[in-house]
């Protein structure tokens, strides 16, 4: 089998925060960045749960929208509405 | 453009007069400062405790950014952000920002937009112990 690329691909590293945290089994996890191209795909291979309404999402520690792109070695979480001050 | 996230109680006179006394004297006429505090209802409901998470790198990364945008819309001189996380009791202060600026304006307009932003941006999250130890995430900010 030929490698589909030289270097080595780095799985996407996931996190989630707050409600969403206690929600999942496995709060912090990593995807196959091959599997994936969005912040939404991301949450697809995640979890099997659906996405829940007003989840925000951030990139590499920058607030994203589901539909932005992902790359090798990113990291993606997902979290509830903000709720700090 | 120094920010800070506390894990314990902080006294908010304390951070703003270290803040004050590392900007050069005479350079600013107006300091504004907002601090916010823990209430012991919420909804209705008596609240006893609160734990704050945060998520760690992109919290720090989202304030100075905030203070950022301050300064690019604002005449100041500089501004600070302290934020409560963990554990916290009813009266104890959970958010301080201060602006200082030449004039009163300036300082008063870019302390009430770090709140705003700050609430809206940066990753916070409050979950609140009830009086009858129940617990709940609080789901949205009340409005200014």
């Amino acid at each position: 089998m030929v490698s589909r690329t030289l270097g080595t691909r780095m799985p996407i590293k996931v996190k989630f925060f707050a409600s969403l945290r206690e929600q999942m089994s496995n709060p912090a996890t990593e995807v196959d960045s091959n599997a994936v191209k969005t912040v939404a795909d991301v949450w697809e291979k995640a979890t099997p749960k659906p996405m829940p309404p007003h989840v925000l999402c951030s990139v590499n520690l920058e607030h994203a929208e589901p539909s932005q792109a992902v790359n090798d070695g990113d990291e993606v979480a997902f979290f509830p509405p903000i709720t700090g001050g | 453009m120094p920010i800070a996230i506390e894990p314990q109680s902080f006294n908010p006179s304390e951070a703003q007069a270290q803040f004050e006394a590392s900007l050069v004297k005479g350079s600013y006429g107006a300091s504004a400062n907002f601090i916010g505090t823990m209430r012991d209802f919420n909804e209705g409901d008596d609240v006893v405790a609160m734990e704050l998470e945060h998520y760690p790198g992109m919290t720090e990364k989202e304030l100075h950014a905030i203070i950022n945008d301050a300064k690019s819309r604002w005449d100041i001189i500089d501004a600070l952000i302290v934020h409560r996380v963990g554990k916290i009791d009813t009266g104890e202060p959970i958010v301080l920002t201060v602006v200082c600026s030449a004039h009163r304006a300036a300082a008063f307009d870019a302390c009430r937009f770090l709140m705003e932003a700050l609430k809206s941006r940066a990753p916070f999250w409050k979950k609140e112990t009830l009086s009858d130890g129940s617990q709940r995430w609080v789901e949205k900010n009340t409005p200014g």
